[in-house]
């Protein structure tokens, strides 16, 4: 079913990632920031994790702010 | 910065655990706080150094090329006089505004040095030697009108005067923590606007990042591309409290604390014989920094008789700006220098003026 389990966005470094964490907070949509997935990425940064059911309204609120992301990923 | 060393002191950006992403918040934090503070358009388009003097020389060395331009003022300090005589070894051409003997520019100074082939104008907000405060928005407008990029060297004046690098048109904003920011040594950086393409701006330094760690080529995006190795984050969550009680106390009433502080200062000062006072002697035109000189005693002298007499703790002679003091007539035996802040009394300057009167006295 749409909606359920996370989505995860991975930046080109931390302080983006970091940059995208506050920008979402300030519009009431929850996320976590953790380790990268093995399976996504080598890199050992880490990425934001956002309920599947926000990811859209992340992606306008990231857009709105000039914030580019590399990828996003829905979690099995 | 007890509390990040007792409860984080992890690196930020170097690994995905818990600790290591607060580490990355605090910084993140203080560049938004930064941000904020100087209006600059984006938080990651802030990027620290060690101090102001590594952010204009990522600056300068970044952006200059052989066969270009640069306008400086004659109220330099050595931290951007330097690296400009260097790149001008290696093909930079350099011209230098002057000043007045008060320290003062006249914007037209700077206009009427502008070539087809400037590429920018690089001036300190307030001298460090006499405090005369430069017009940066004037100058910033005529780099508007040519095109020029213009980096403002604010070690005086950030966080004691007020600065908006939009309406004062500043492309490059250089700060350094530990002065009227309030926050430790070994911090700064620069507030990049948008008028400096990523791709302009060659990084100084090339190293680990922790982005992009399968590639061994530099990242090309900001603020990565130009903080190679650990940052200071123990200093840079000083420099947040540091933000945050100065947006508490508003840089306004700061600087009307001590504009009137300096105006009694300077009062007191003039009135004493054998005492001459350098730069505008007009408080609205300077930050909390004077200068003066005895008629009597050398700089050095006084200034260990302050010390070891009245406890008084003062800079005396050339400032690390030889250019300035020969802009004012006072190279190479330099001044006497009293450098106000936030946490100075008028009771302290009364001493002060008190402690000068006593070696005008005794010589
Ligand atoms: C105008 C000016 N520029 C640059 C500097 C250099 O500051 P820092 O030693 O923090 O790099 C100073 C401080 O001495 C200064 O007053």
């Amino acid at each position: 079913m749409a909606g359920q389990g996370f989505s995860v966005f991975l930046f080109q470094s931390s302080s983006y990632a970091l940059r995208a964490e506050k920008l979402l907070a300030q519009e009431k949509i929850r996320s976590k920031l953790i380790p990268v997935p093995r399976s996504l990425s080598s890199d050992c940064g880490v990425c934001l994790r956002t309920g599947r059911a926000d990811k859209k309204k992340a992606i306008m609120v990231m857009e709105k702010n000039s914030l580019r992301f590399e990828q996003v990923h829905d979690l099995k | 910065m007890a509390d990040f060393s007792e409860r984080v002191g992890a690196n930020p950006g170097r690994a995905g655990h818990r600790l290591a992403v607060e580490a990355g918040r605090i910084v993140y934090n203080t560049r938004e706080a930064l941000a904020e503070f100087f209006n600059a358009p984006d938080p990651l388009r802030i990027v620290f150094a060690a101090n102001i003097t590594e952010a204009i020389n990522i600056c300068l060395h970044g952006l200059l090329e052989p066969g270009d331009h640069v306008i400086t003022s004659s109220m330099e300090h050595n931290s951007v006089i330097r690296p400009l005589r260097y790149l001008e070894k290696a093909g930079v051409a350099v011209s230098v505004a002057q000043c007045t003997p008060e320290g003062e520019l006249d914007p037209e100074e700077v206009d009427k040095l502008v070539k087809p082939y400037t590429k920018m104008v690089v001036i300190n907000h307030a001298s460090n030697v006499v405090g005369t405060l430069l017009p940066v928005r004037e100058i910033g407008r005529i780099c508007r009108r040519y095109g020029l990029l213009f980096l403002v060297d604010s070690a005086q004046t950030a966080g004691a005067y007020p600065l908006d690098m939009k309406k004062d048109f500043i492309d490059l904003l250089c700060f350094t923590g530990h002065k009227s920011l309030y926050g430790p040594m070994g911090t700064g950086g620069v507030a990049i606007g948008n008028r400096v393409a990523t791709d302009a701006l060659r990084p100084l330094k090339q190293g680990g990042t922790g982005s992009h760690s399968e590639k061994e080529e530099q990242p090309d995006f900001w603020p990565d591309a130009l903080e190679s190795g650990t940052l200071n984050v123990v200093g840079l969550s000083g420099l947040a409290a540091g933000l945050s009680w100065l947006r508490e106390q508003g840089v306004a009433k700061i600087r009307r604390q001590e504009q009137k502080l300096v105006r009694k200062l300077l009062a007191g000062l003039e009135e004493l014989k054998g005492v001459t006072v350098y730069g505008t002697k007009n408080a609205t035109k300077q930050t909390g920094v004077v200068s003066f000189t005895l008629r009597d005693i050398s700089p050095s002298e006084a200034g260990l008789r302050l010390d070891e007499e009245s406890g008084l703790l003062c800079r005396v002679g050339l400032h690390c700006a030889p250019l300035a003091h020969r802009t004012i007539g006072t190279f190479p035996q330099g001044t006497i220098r009293f450098g106000l802040g936030a946490f100075n009394t008028s009771e302290e300057i009364e001493e002060a003026v008190r402690a000068v009167y006593q070696l005008t006295k005794r010589s």
